[in-house]
């Protein structure tokens, strides 16, 4: 990344130095008991690229200790311009250096500069074509028109976000196909975000049913409070079509059940961390979907990561952000990710590396935090977060570990792989893993989207275009020799076995069989 | 720790999956890692060997001085290309000493493509014969290819049945009127003719071919009737439309589309209209995106699978890590910010050229950026090019040079390292576009740095 300021402005350097300074102080002084590891204020402390615009920007979204050398970071570099190196000193310099005059530097920047990712598109179409609603809804103009040709048309200032944003399932598909990198779920994040922001009527049924549905982690936790209750509500007769009638939730869906023990009070129950190792440690980010719905995941992902040596701890934390960014609810998005950034960088501090279960989880604080949001630690969190696997295979001699192993009862699976996954170049790694386990067969029913993309496929109005897009995974679910389907990813899980019936397994589940931990 | 595997194929296209499957079928154990989903989703689907021999030298010297681009002053003037060529194999001498086909011979592509023939079996033509086919393709023009998909087989240039094309209002980029009209004028051997149906009206006019493939695919209703029948409706008043020179012909015998009937069902979708229509049905290959081409992509992504190749998307190779003998020991893979070591014991480069990225320029230069491995360039911008847009493009020849046994070469022509290998776009010196040879230059440099990796691997 370089989105520092540009080589060679003194004067900018000097002044990102300060911003250094004052956080250390800050640090002194607020916090006398913050671990020597922690990482100093760096390359990441910018104002916030996501800036409310409803009047609350300074002392609300940024925070307080960038807030006093906002302005002046501001005029001194090209302001939060999403990795474009200013030669001019940024948008508001009047002096043009020949010698370093780049055409880019010509046009003033947003809040969020995606002029290069724009100008790199070459109008392949790759994008499009690897858009699964595209292929089911042509209502839905595609990834395109929704990232590089919207940016251009909103730099007129009476440009309204074209409605059909919000039909974009934020599967991030259209990242992977791009030959050129531009940052398409980026500037799709944003302009759904704006639309959200300053489009969307607050009182609508749409924006409140959005609303809940990006917050679940707000009403697992009070379900999970009386899990039981909460379980039979959502089986009373009518009580899925009323959701439907009054909030435009899918009717003909059913509603995942809450663990009786969250994985946390599970975690709490047992003593926390049955091994110590300073040398090998790892912060857990289970994710609302391990601790309210699927405990057995974190379990899974424990007992695995004990059996070969890490230390684990559960750092508080909060939603990754997924299905707020999926919904434009980036304000929500950025109150999480602060608790989370803020957590996961202590642990980081003691040596941690984050290890997220599910995809989409461990893909938002990776790629979309530091993105959309300038955090202290921001980037560090993202440098050091993992899938869970994914960190096994790189780190341990997975495969000498599994050769040879035999799972007690054969099993065949049918894999799909979340397009989360896909993006992090995690798409065959469980299809990899367990080839040589005896007694595993672990069939990839290809690469099409389940087509529930988090929070899309709940809501009414997109369930039919949903099950559309699930329909190639459902028919090859059902030609694989498997009857119990596997994904790293919860939603896909829900969109599987609502499809096919299956019964649904995480990969850490089957590893836990494997290595006998 | 590293991600280890005896040979590590980086890219995604076709050179990058030969390569991969001629290191298997050695007995490597290989690994592909590709930064994007594959490039040949925008590719046409037709696999070209060479259709025609560019000159390299211009009719008259070159104006000296300043260049004139833009300027209409003393223009530079280049003979027609040699072609469209019958014989691939017979014209790889006439080729620049420089050219991958000069430096590997003429076996390793006939090797590359019966490699391809047999990965995609009877999804393809053309592999009876040593002769080029002539296709019709997007925009007119009539293209010298080795292989074809069987689904356009039907629309051959050489077989002198009469012919309809069809096409849609919606589809904005394709016009069969104009397109039937070039194709008269390109001399073909067939009375033709382009007629524009009703079909795609029921969609909105910016639907994506992707939409309309699906609907044939799973055959659904639109306004009460199936989309195949449909459309075959919709084509069958206009199969008298072509008049020949006494006047009329009874009826064509061959109807060709644009390349989107169906992606999964495909076969399927042809033989129903086919059957509806009672002539021969076939596909135009278009611009990007191409149905051909992401057929082609899971075709040969489900052969890398069965050949046990392993594969990741998503990632870019940064970087190298030497041993002290020179040799590469990793590559660094960006995960997302945190670079991991892959180690192997040979390499294949496989990115692309300068849409692929393979190769990356700025004014300063030419460079490639994963192995930083040397591009032979004129040190002069202005070299790059000729002024005729349609000349010998210096540029267009620039990339990593190979030596016979496809090891990258440094600038003193020696290998640059013992255990790095090329194929594809990434090599210089021929000009694919131009001599209608991209596939062709991927097959044989992939065939043979995938086998010479192998080898290099296992010793």
């Amino acid at each position: 990344m370089t989105r520092d300021t540009a080589d060679g402005d003194a004067e900018g350097v000097n002044e990102l130095d300060e911003t250094d300074e004052t956080d250390r102080e800050r640090n002194d002084e607020s916090d006398p008991t913050a671990s020597p590891g922690v990482p100093e204020a760096g390359r990441d402390e910018q104002p916030s690229i996501f800036v409310p615009d409803d009047g609350e920007t300074e002392g609300d979204a940024v925070t307080d200790a960038t807030a006093a050398t906002t302005t002046t970071a501001t005029a001194t570099t090209a302001a939060t311009d999403g990795g474009v190196e200013s030669a001019t000193g940024g948008s508001d310099s009047t002096d043009l250096d020949p010698d370093a005059y780049d055409p880019v530097d010509v046009f003033p920047g947003g809040d969020l500069d995606l002029r290069e990712g724009a100008d790199s598109c070459y109008k392949c179409t790759s994008c499009d074509t690897s858009c699964p609603v595209a292929e089911v809804d042509e209502e839905f103009p595609g990834p395109k028109f929704q990232g590089p040709e919207q940016w251009r048309l909103k730099r007129k200032d009476d440009h309204d976000i074209d409605e059909s944003i919000t039909s974009c399932s934020n599967c991030m598909r259209c990242d992977d196909a791009c030959p050129s990198s531009v940052p398409l779920s980026q500037m799709h994040n944003e302009a759904r975000g704006q639309f959200v922001e300053e489009q969307m009527e607050k009182l609508s049924r749409e924006y409140i049913r959005n609303r809940i549905l990006s917050n679940y982690r707000f009403f697992a936790s009070i379900a999970s409070k009386v899990p039981r209750l909460a379980n039979a509500a959502t089986k009373i007769p009518g009580a899925m079509k009323l959701g439907e009638k009054v909030l435009g939730i899918a009717g003909d869906r059913e509603f995942p059940d809450f663990a009786t023990q969250t994985f946390r009070e599970w975690w709490k129950a047992r003593g926390g961390a049955q091994v110590e190792n300073p040398d090998k440690r790892v912060a857990y980010f289970h994710g609302c979907y391990s601790n309210y719905n699927t405990p057995e995941v974190g379990k899974a992902m424990v007992r695995v990561y004990e059996h070969f040596g890490y230390e684990v701890m559960v750092p508080p934390q909060k939603c990754s952000g997924t299905p707020m960014f999926a919904n434009g609810m980036l304000k929500d998005a950025r109150r999480h990710a602060e608790t989370n950034v803020e957590n996961l960088v202590e642990a980081i501090g003691e040596g941690a590396d984050v290890i997220a279960s599910c995809t989409s989880c461990s893909l938002s604080l990776r790629q979309e935090y530091p993105e959309l949001f300038d955090i202290h630690g921001i980037e560090d969190v993202s440098e050091h977060t993992y899938e869970a696997l994914e960190y096994l295979r790189i780190n341990e001699d997975l495969e000498g570990e599994l050769a040879g192993t035999k799972l007690a009862d054969e099993q065949a699976f049918a894999y799909h792989a979340p397009c989360h996954a896909r993006n992090q170049g995690l798409s065959r790694q469980a299809v990899e893993t367990f080839r040589d386990v005896d007694g595993v067969t672990m069939e990839d029913v290809g690469d099409s989207c389940s087509g529930i993309s988090g929070t899309y496929g709940w809501k009414e109005e997109k369930y039919e275009k949903s099950m559309e897009i699930g329909a190639e995974m459902f028919e090859h679910m059902e030609d694989a020799e498997g009857d119990v389907g596997m994904t790293e990813c919860p939603t896909c899980a829900m969109q599987m076995e609502h499809g096919t019936g299956y019964e649904v397994e995480h990969p850490l589940q089957l590893l836990e069989d494997a290595v006998g931990a | 720790m590293a991600i280890d595997s005896d040979v590590l194929v980086v890219g995604g296209g076709l050179a990058a999956i030969t390569s991969a499957i001629a290191a298997a079928r050695e007995g490597a154990d290989v690994r592909l890692i590709s930064h994007k989903s594959s490039t040949l989703r925008q590719a046409s689907g037709l696999i070209d060997a060479l259709g025609y021999v560019p000159a390299t030298e211009p009719a008259k010297p070159l104006r000296e001085g300043p260049p004139t681009a833009g300027r209409e002053l003393d223009r530079d003037e280049w003979p027609d290309p040699e072609g469209p060529l019958a014989d691939p194999f017979e014209a790889v001498d006439r080729l620049p000493d420089a050219h991958p086909y000069r430096i590997l011979g003429a076996d390793a592509l006939r090797e590359g493509l019966a490699l391809f023939d047999d990965l995609v079996g009877d999804a393809y033509r053309g592999s009876h014969t040593d002769s080029n086919a002539l296709l019709p393709t997007f925009g007119g023009s009539v293209k010298p290819t080795a292989r074809y998909p069987a689904a356009a087989e039907a629309g051959i240039a050489s077989d002198d049945r009469p012919a309809l094309i069809v096409g849609f209002r919606s589809l904005t980029e394709y016009d069969a009127r104009a397109f039937a009209g070039r194709l008269e004028a390109a001399g073909v051997p067939f009375d033709v003719a382009g007629a524009e149906v009703e079909f795609a009206e029921a969609f909105r006019a910016d639907t994506k071919v992707t939409r309309l493939a699906k609907a044939l695919d799973h055959d659904e209703e639109i306004d009460g009737v199936s989309a195949r029948e449909a459309l075959a409706k919709a084509v069958a008043p206009h199969l008298h439309d072509v008049v020949d020179e006494a006047g009329g012909v009874d009826r064509v015998e061959r109807v060709g589309f644009p390349a989107f009937l169906g992606d999964q069902a495909g076969d399927e979708v042809r033989d129903e209209l086919a059957d509806r229509l009672g002539a021969d049905v076939f596909e135009i290959p278009m611009g990007p995106p191409s149905l051909p081409g992401l057929r082609l992509e899971d075709r040969l992504y489900d052969a890398l699978d069965a050949e046990g190749v392993r594969f990741e998307t998503g990632n870019p190779v940064v970087g190298i890590e030497t041993e002290a003998d020179g040799r590469v020991e990793t590559v660094a893979v960006d995960r997302k910010g945190r670079e991991t070591p892959y180690g192997a014991d040979a390499f294949v480069l496989a990115t692309g050229g300068l849409v692929g990225k393979g190769l990356d320029s700025d004014r300063e230069g030419v460079r490639e950026p994963a192995f930083g491995l040397h591009v032979e360039q004129p040190a002069d911008r202005y070299e790059w090019f000729v002024d005729d847009a349609f000349g010998d493009q210096p540029y267009a020849r620039f990339g990593v040079r190979i030596g016979e046994d496809g090891r990258a070469l440094d600038a003193a022509g020696e290998a640059a390292y013992e255990n790095v290998f090329a194929a594809g776009g990434v090599i210089g010196g021929a000009d694919v576009a131009r001599e209608k040879s991209a596939s062709g230059v991927s097959l044989a440099t992939g065939i043979v740095a995938g086998r010479e990796a192998a080898t290099e691997a296992t010793q």
